[in-house]
């Protein structure tokens, strides 16, 4: 019989704010079902609900025709759900080997008897490792999982999930941090377990790896299922449904500036012990696009420009005086901004307000000598929320309670409402729905268009598409390609991003 | 959404009134024990007791301020008690020993609370050492070291120096004032003890340098990117810090009228479980100067309640750290953002 979970009606809210609305969806076995979803639609909430998480939900859930109650995440377990969360980091355990990482969840329950030494569980770690086709060998398995790139633990996580023979496995945002080759890989495994019998349930920003492995999408916005469909997929209906009517027209394509004058200057800058120090001229009026995989040095220009690290070597010139900042305050008070990739360890202070999450670095302007100006602090986060369209009750919601999309249109606007000279933005789309970057994107480049130098660091090509004029493309520490989006294709960025020299 | 069933409002009910105890639980608790105090015992609710109560609280809760402070960054100070007995032994030397005025002396007192605060940011900030490891070795220096220039005794009118004169000096009649000044029938540390906490509360929500505080103490990094030099905002809080528990220490010393050597010693603990429990108050999750000020107070009427009540001295302990539980389950068990069920519609 094919397996399936069915969720009939599922709600839940925190405080008086309903998040779930009554959601339904069925997950068959031998499929994969993607969902769809902007941030904030409820997504996250609903994995939590499916791995046990929030045992006070609404609705019912029903795992091949019985009612079950998933009141703990082992409850979850023991009935067949398996969900491998965002966080490869909060998966593994550290100091512990391959095999015991694989073995886990059986040696945390004695299901092996009394552990005593790797040797004796590592008949059944290498009997698991080929059952899932992995290719790990003894040596592997002995490893520290410290020792493993990040995606070879993403297949451990997958892999561990795996062995407990699960009815639906959870995947959420697998690919965060994989590359072409390990997503491509990771897309065999999922097939493969698809083709075993196991239910799916893909939960995914990226259009193009749904359209590669789901076999049904379904579009969750505002706590409610909004769209199901099977293979082909009808991506205009999907990304209607997912942002709300509206937000599609806006859509359209951005008319390419060219800059003339140079704002920063930057020579001989090397940014990595062994990397070949370059020269790079960002200039005025239009927007720079930099894009780079993980390490390629993106992050260190970002932080050279911005006081936040210790540069290795080179010097800069800004609007013509040297400039060299020693701490992010020297940037500022020339007027140069950094958005940091990481929201939540850079730009956000738990429970904040908008209003005091946006005013902190401009506190001086807020202030009248040394007090406060509360009153303009707050007339000044009300403008920011309706200049980036901000979903929120006001000034003084806190940011930690907003959707991510919209903290990070708090943590744009903070800076974009300062008038700054040059914006660097580190990666503002990650974590952010298409309505929220879409903002965002429209922003940076009118901020380009009354003058302004704006930087922009990413590592996704539709991300660079979107929102740059020039475009430089950064490999090891050096940029490769300089030039004009009009100048350039898609297949010319990717092919110098992967070209290995 | 207007149209809610019967199951949501009272689920929604739920909620706020779980809201109302985190927020108003610890100052109703306050006012109960008050009020029970007050009416079963006729000599707790005699202005008198209750003056006298302010006043023996006074000193933790100024100390308890300056611990504030150092919480509000981040950190926390243990140096506080022997700061304290530091202020006593200085100003008893300054004015027995060496016959200086009343106001010099209280100045020095002031001077060495602030440096001790200085050395613990240097070692903290700079040194990088843990704030609790950093002020609890500095705990253990002051109180060895004060006792060094003393010979290791107590500082007291017309005793004998280390040379076999008799000391000149004696206590101030101004410095004893301190204590014991009365204005409109408040005793001044009462007063002081106010004007510090408002001007506290002042500066931690109505300035800059205050909201800068919260912010570094918050999120460091995020500070740092937002173009604050943390490390000076850290830095001079455990300056004040030392002030505070200096001013407390000056408080103690006009009380006792001698340079007792193991002044100071028991006021750690009740300091930093002040600043504590203040978190806990109008459920404000942080630490802030009323928050303190109703905590000592709290904790003032327990004991007073208590000894009057002819409960022997170690309910004392017990009763403090109660008080300290209490304002926990308030802050943690209660707090809010945990997923709460509201059923289907």
């Amino acid at each position: 019989m094919q397996s399936s979970v069915e969720m009939n009606k599922i709600t839940i809210g925190f405080g008086t704010n309903l998040v779930l609305k009554g959601v339904d969806l069925t997950v068959k076995g031998g499929q994969v079902t993607a969902l769809l979803g902007a941030n904030g639609a409820g997504k996250s909430t609903l994995i939590k609900v499916l791995s046990g998480l929030y045992p006070g939900h609404g609705g019912q859930i029903v795992i091949d025709g019985k009612t079950v109650e998933l009141k703990t995440p082992s409850s979850a377990k023991k009935l067949g759900i398996q969900t491998v969360h965002q966080r490869i980091d909060e998966g593994v355990v550290p100091g512990l080997s391959v095999a015991e990482n694989l073995l886990f969840e059986k040696i945390a329950r004695n299901a092996l008897g009394r552990v005593g030494s790797i040797r004796k569980i590592m008949p059944k770690a290498l009997e698991v490792a080929d059952a899932l086709k992995l290719g790990w060998s003894e040596k592997f398995l002995r490893r520290d999982v410290y020792e493993l790139g990040i995606a070879d633990q993403q297949l451990l996580i997958l892999a561990r999930a795996l062995i407990e023979e699960p009815k639906l496995l959870i995947l959420d945002e697998p690919t965060s941090a994989l590359s072409a080759s390990e997503v491509e890989n990771l897309m065999r495994v999922i097939r493969e377990m698809r083709d075993g019998g196991v239910g799916v349930l893909y939960v995914s920003h990226r259009l193009g790896e749904i359209d590669t492995i789901a076999d049904n999408l379904v579009v969750l916005r505002d706590g409610v299922i909004r769209g199901e469909q099977t293979k082909p997929f009808e991506w205009s209906t999907a990304l209607g449904q997912m942002l709300g009517e509206g937000t599609m027209q806006e859509m359209q394509e951005n008319v390419e500036r060219r800059g003339t004058d140079s704002i920063l200057e930057i020579k001989s800058l090397s940014l990595f012990q062994r990397s070949r120090p370059f020269s790079l001229s960002i200039r005025k009026a239009e927007v720079t696009g930099v894009i780079g995989l993980l390490g390629s040095g993106k992050t260190e220009i970002a932080q050279a420009i911005f006081g936040a690290s210790k540069k290795r070597s080179g010097t800069m010139i800004f609007e013509g005086d040297p400039f060299s900042p020693k701490h992010p305050r020297d940037a500022i008070r020339k007027g140069v901004f950094m958005i940091p990739e990481d929201r939540a360890s850079s730009s956000m202070f738990p429970s904040w307000s908008i209003a005091k999450t946006t005013s902190l670095p401009f506190l001086s302007q807020l202030s009248k000598g040394p007090n406060l100006g509360i009153g303009a602090e707050k007339s000044r986060a009300s403008e920011i929320i309706s200049d980036l369209q901000i979903v929120a009750q006001g000034p003084d919601q806190e940011v930690d309670s907003l959707s991510g999309g919209n903290q990070q249109k708090v943590v744009v606007g903070r800076w974009l409402k300062g008038q700054p000279k040059l914006l660097i933005l580190d990666e503002p789309f990650r974590g952010v729905d298409i309505g929220a970057r879409r903002v965002i994107s429209l922003q940076a480049r009118e901020l380009a268009k009354s003058g302004a130098g704006v930087l922009v660091l990413t590592s996704e090509v539709d991300e660079l598409l979107e929102i740059a004029d020039r475009v430089i493309v950064l490999v090891d520490g050096e940029p490769r390609l300089d030039t004009y989006l009009s100048e350039t294709s898609r297949e010319e960025i990717v092919h110098e991003m992967s070209e290995v020299k | 959404m207007s149209n809610k069933t019967v199951a949501e409002k009272r689920a929604i009910f739920r909620v706020k009134s779980q809201d109302a105890i985190v927020k108003y639980g610890f100052i109703a608790v306050t006012i109960g024990l008050f009020s029970w105090f007050a009416i079963t015992e006729e000599t707790f609710r005699q202005p008198s007791t209750l003056f006298s109560m302010l006043k023996f609280t006074s000193v933790v809760a100024i100390v308890g301020l300056g611990v504030t402070f150092t919480m509000v960054v981040g950190g926390l100070d243990l140096s506080v008690g022997s700061i304290a007995g530091l202020g006593v032994t200085v100003s008893a030397m300054m004015m027995v020993i060496y016959n200086l005025t009343g106001i010099f002396s209280g100045i020095m007192v002031l001077v060495a609370g602030a440096v001790v605060g200085a050395l613990n940011a240097v070692l903290i900030v700079w040194m990088k050492i843990p704030d609790l490891l950093a002020t609890l070795g500095m705990m253990f220096i002051v109180m060895g070291l004060k006792l060094l220039p003393v010979d290791g005794q107590s500082v007291s009118s017309k005793m004998i120096l280390r040379d076999g004169s008799v000391a000149p000096g004696k206590f101030t009649d101004g410095f004893l004032q301190i204590d014991r000044l009365k204005i409109w029938e408040i005793p001044f540390p009462v007063i002081l003890w106010l004007v510090l906490t408002t001007i506290a509360w002042y500066m931690l929500t109505r300035t800059k340098y205050g909201r800068i505080m919260y912010a570094v103490g918050a999120n460091p990094e995020a500070a740092k990117l937002s173009g604050i030099k943390i490390e000076w905002y850290r830095a001079s809080a455990y300056v004040i810090s030392g002030l505070f528990a200096a001013t407390g220490g000056m408080i103690l010393s006009s009380r006792i009228g001698q340079g007792d050597i193991s002044a100071g010693n028991s006021l750690l603990l009740d300091a930093v479980a002040v600043a504590l429990v203040g978190t806990s108050v109008l459920g404000a999750g942080k630490p802030n100067a009323w928050g303190t000020a109703l905590g000592a107070l709290l904790i003032g009427i327990v004991i007073t309640g208590l000894t009057i009540k002819g409960f022997p001295y170690y309910a004392q302990d017990i009763s403090k750290g109660l008080v300290l539980l209490l304002a926990l389950v308030f802050s943690f068990t209660l707090s809010r953002k945990k997923a709460r069920f509201v059923p289907a519609t």
